[in-house]
């Protein structure tokens, strides 16, 4: 076994991998990534955009509806809003702890052909004060962010 | 007062590592030795500065100093006193603070602990330590002073974030800071090589303790945080692969790999280079961890303030650092003489191949991390990339790494027998055959997958078992000689024996939790039953409860299975009325081979979310999420263990015993064969 070919062994075992970990990669990207949208790109989407994407913006103020108590049903309605735009979202099961009317989420779902966004799942923040970046962007591109928005309190 | 003289000594610390990171420099090139002293003392000085700073924060957190602006946002009267001293890394300028704090430490330990260490070595590797040191103390005081004064104080603080205020998060920043920073030390010997132009074996051997504390502390660290989002998250989970978890996690990836070929690089003198690089990319991957968690860039709990000032001071260090210590590395690494050779099959192969896929399983960590902004910055679309992604290029890349890492341990050097080896293994290769039929016919053909990694916790764990009992020629010789040959192993060797169990204890419980949790989502009315994989859970009422600074809506589940009972469970909900912020806490009871795993949401009668009312029919139903998680205790029983052989091998005698150039590298540097 001499050095050079040791080396040759090396880079053939390395560009196997690079290779393999590029393939897994593009193949993982490919189908694995989720769109941020707000509201008003998904009013103004020439047809519905298919797949799953996130749909960010405020909980619009009175907006959340409830199954009624003896329904025994976990069904959630509310719509999300970037104040230009509103699209109603539905959702099965348990809101996050930061989840309030006003405030700023991220919903992860698809849209339904009737206009409503089932959400699979739900992502306030962690902190009351802080405002997803996507949704203060959303915010701004929509000329309806005003700058306590982010600050809260 | 007490806080100024906290400023005052950040800034004497700031000073002192200027010293330190440049006289030095200067003393071990012209080899004199006073110049080169300077860096253990201003090590020592740098640490006792640093650590009186850190005091000083900390009593004015436990005093409740609210002239302090950092104790006024961060902390409160009411506040237990666990959370008063865990606030003062609960926020970004103490986090901080924090960091600097384990650098001077580790500092002040190589200067301390480093006597056997060639005067010139030293005070290159304390010099280089002290460069980071200098930024980061830099961008403390200019940026992110913690010692800021508010006037008129304020007559209370606004409370910690209540997520934070949780044992298992309190101990979660210290202990992956000392892993994370840990790997300054191994990365300042990396440079100070470099400068030297020489790596042997000794070097190898000087770097080990530091690399293996750092390794063992950021795997308790990683460990913690994944616990703390597995029973306060309340979603069942305990990995979610969000960009800050990746963040402590890439590193660790980088460091299970420097961790390998540095043994090479001790024992056979090869992949020297190699190695060097490896322990620059860890440190830069903390550091990129850190400026990915700290410039707010990322949406997570850790992003406390966002300030572009601080993300740009930040990226400048990042910049710098990897920029200087990578272009160093192409400059110097070329000199470095490539040392004894080995056939592809060999224990140095088999360690080429674990540091090849857990390089690229970073990179691609890296990729999926890094992806959505990137994308945003070249095309401002907003993109995210979840677990999804992580789940197909990851897991592939990590079954090869597994089943190969129970061969290498039994090849011999240069040149290893891959029949003799898998001759050996048979007992373990029968036990995972084993553990695929035993799952197939419990669970059904459509557990194939899950059959596979559990056959693979079983290969891993008891290969590591073999490769024990082949050292000490279990059965092959009487047992007597057996057990002494066992009580006379190296600590090394049980170190890495109790790791590689480690990790198949860890495997068992990833794979058994995300295959077969069964999770049940629905109201419940007191009174009501519920059914979870054999288990009945009763629902009992919730009640209301007070904190010293909540107020709780606690639930009660009786579980039972076959009518006996087995535990009591209290789901609860927090409302911190300070910050007016509403937290989940999980009940969990375990069973060490499941946990049962209970969260109570809101009633269904309120139309409000949050707040702390209790409803006002006492029979409302309220919405519960009730999980059975197999096997999930071991995920963490797993790295504990592997932490554990961590700090075994550190106990090994070889790492105290001065390190004299071993005869070893003076052969190899005859030119081999």
């Amino acid at each position: 076994m001499t050095r050079k070919r040791r080396r040759l062994y090396i880079l053939g075992l390395f560009l196997l991998g690079l290779g393999t970990a590029t393939a897994l990669t593009l193949y993982g990207l490919k189908d694995n990534v989720a769109f941020f949208r707000s509201p008003t790109e998904v009013i103004k989407a020439a047809g519905l955009p298919k797949g799953d994407f996130r749909l960010g913006g405020l909980v619009e103020i009175g907006s959340i509806e409830r199954p009624p108590a003896d329904a025994r049903s976990l069904e959630v309605r509310f719509r999300i809003t970037d104040i230009e735009s509103t699209v109603p979202v539905v959702y099965a099961g348990i809101l996050p702890d930061l989840f309030r009317e006003g405030q700023g989420v991220i919903a992860n779902g698809r849209l339904l052909p009737d206009g409503t966004f089932r959400a699979r799942e739900i992502l306030a923040k962690h902190d009351e004060n802080y405002m997803p970046p996507e949704v203060a962007e959303a915010l701004k591109k929509s000329g309806r962010w005003n700058e306590t928005m982010g600050k809260g309190k | 007062m007490i806080p100024e003289i906290g400023h005052y000594a950040l800034v004497l610390a700031l000073a002192v590592a200027l010293v330190q990171a440049s006289l030095p420099l200067i003393g071990a090139s012209r080899n004199d030795a006073s110049l080169m002293e300077v860096a253990r003392s201003g090590a020592l000085a740098q640490f006792g500065f640093v650590a009186l700073a850190f005091a000083c924060l900390t009593q004015a957190y436990i005093v409740g100093d609210f002239s302090v602006r950092n104790v006024a946002e961060n902390s409160n009267s009411a506040i237990p006193f666990l959370y008063k001293v865990s606030g003062v890394w609960g926020n970004h300028e103490g986090s901080m603070l924090l960091w600097v704090l384990i650098l001077a430490l580790f500092g002040a330990a190589v200067a301390a602990f480093g006597r056997n260490l060639p005067p010139p070595l030293r005070a290159r590797v304390l010099a280089v330590q002290a460069m980071t040191g200098v930024a980061f103390l830099a961008f403390i005081v200019f940026t992110s002073n913690p010692f800021e004064r508010l006037n008129p104080a304020p007559l209370d603080g606004r409370d910690l974030n209540p997520l934070l205020q949780d044992p298992g998060l309190a101990f979660h920043p210290p202990f992956l800071y000392l892993g994370y920073v840990g790997l300054s030390t191994t990365f300042s010997f990396a440079v100070a090589a470099l400068i030297e132009g020489r790596v042997d074996p000794a070097w190898a051997r000087w770097v080990r303790p530091w690399t293996l504390g750092a390794w063992a502390t950021l795997t308790l660290g990683i460990a913690l945080g994944s616990w703390w989002a597995y029973y306060e998250l309340g979603w069942g989970g305990w990995w979610f692969w969000d960009p800050v978890e990746n963040a402590s996690f890439m590193p660790w990836l980088v460091a299970t790999a420097l961790l390998h070929s540095a043994i090479v690089a001790e024992k056979r003198d090869a992949l020297k280079s190699w190695t060097i690089l490896l322990a620059i990319l860890a440190f830069a991957l903390s550091l990129i961890g850190t400026f990915l968690v700290r410039s707010g860039v990322l949406t997570s709990v850790h992003a406390f303030a966002v300030d572009p000032a601080r993300g740009s001071f930040i990226l400048v260090i990042l910049v710098l650092a990897i920029g200087g210590s990578l272009a160093l590395y192409a400059w110097r690494a070329p000199s470095l003489r490539p040392g004894g050779i080995f056939a592809p099959v060999s224990r140095e192969g088999a360690m080429v191949l674990n540091n090849l896929l857990l390089a690229t399983a970073a990179a691609t960590v890296f990729l999926g991390t890094l992806y959505p902004l990137f994308l945003d910055a070249v095309s401002g679309a907003k993109v995210s990339v979840g677990p999804p992604f992580f789940n197909a290029t990851f897991v592939p890349l990590m079954v090869p790494l597994v089943v190969a890492m129970v061969f290498g341990p039994l090849l011999a050097w240069k040149r290893g027998n891959l029949k003799a080896a898998t001759a050996r293994l048979w007992v373990a290769l029968a036990a995972s055959v084993i553990a695929i039929v035993g799952v197939l016919v419990v669970y059904g053909v459509s557990s194939v997958l899950a059959a596979f990694g559990m056959a693979l916790a079983v290969w891993c764990a008891g290969g590591s078992l073999v490769e024990l009992a082949e050292r000490i020629r279990l059965f092959r010789v009487p047992p007597a000689d057996s057990l002494q040959r066992l009580a006379g192993l190296p600590r090394s060797a049980w170190g890495m024996t109790i790791a590689h169990f480690g990790l198949g204890v860890f495997i068992a419980g990833a794979v058994a939790s995300s295959a077969w949790q069964v999770e049940k989502v629905q109201i419940v009315q007191p009174g009501d039953k519920v059914e979870l994989a054999g288990y009945t859970f009763l629902f009992k009422g919730a009640v209301e409860e007070r904190g010293p600074n909540y107020i709780a809506r606690r639930g009660t589940f009786e579980v039972t299975k076959d009518g006996k009972p087995v535990a009591t469970l209290h789901p609860a909900k927090r409302f911190f009325p300070v910050q007016r912020t509403t937290t989940t806490e999980a009940a969990i009871h375990t069973l060490w081979i499941a946990d049962l795993y209970a969260v109570i949401g809101d009633p269904q009668e309120s139309q409000q979310v949050g707040g702390p009312a209790l409803p006002t029919d006492p029979n409302a139903g309220w919405a519960a999420r009730l999980y059975y998680n197999p096997l999930i205790p071991w995920i963490w029983i797993g790295t504990i263990i592997m932490a554990l052989g961590g700090a075994v091998s550190l106990t090994d005698r070889r790492h105290r015993v001065g390190a004299p150039v071993p005869a070893q590298a003076r052969a190899a540097a005859s030119p081999a064969e």
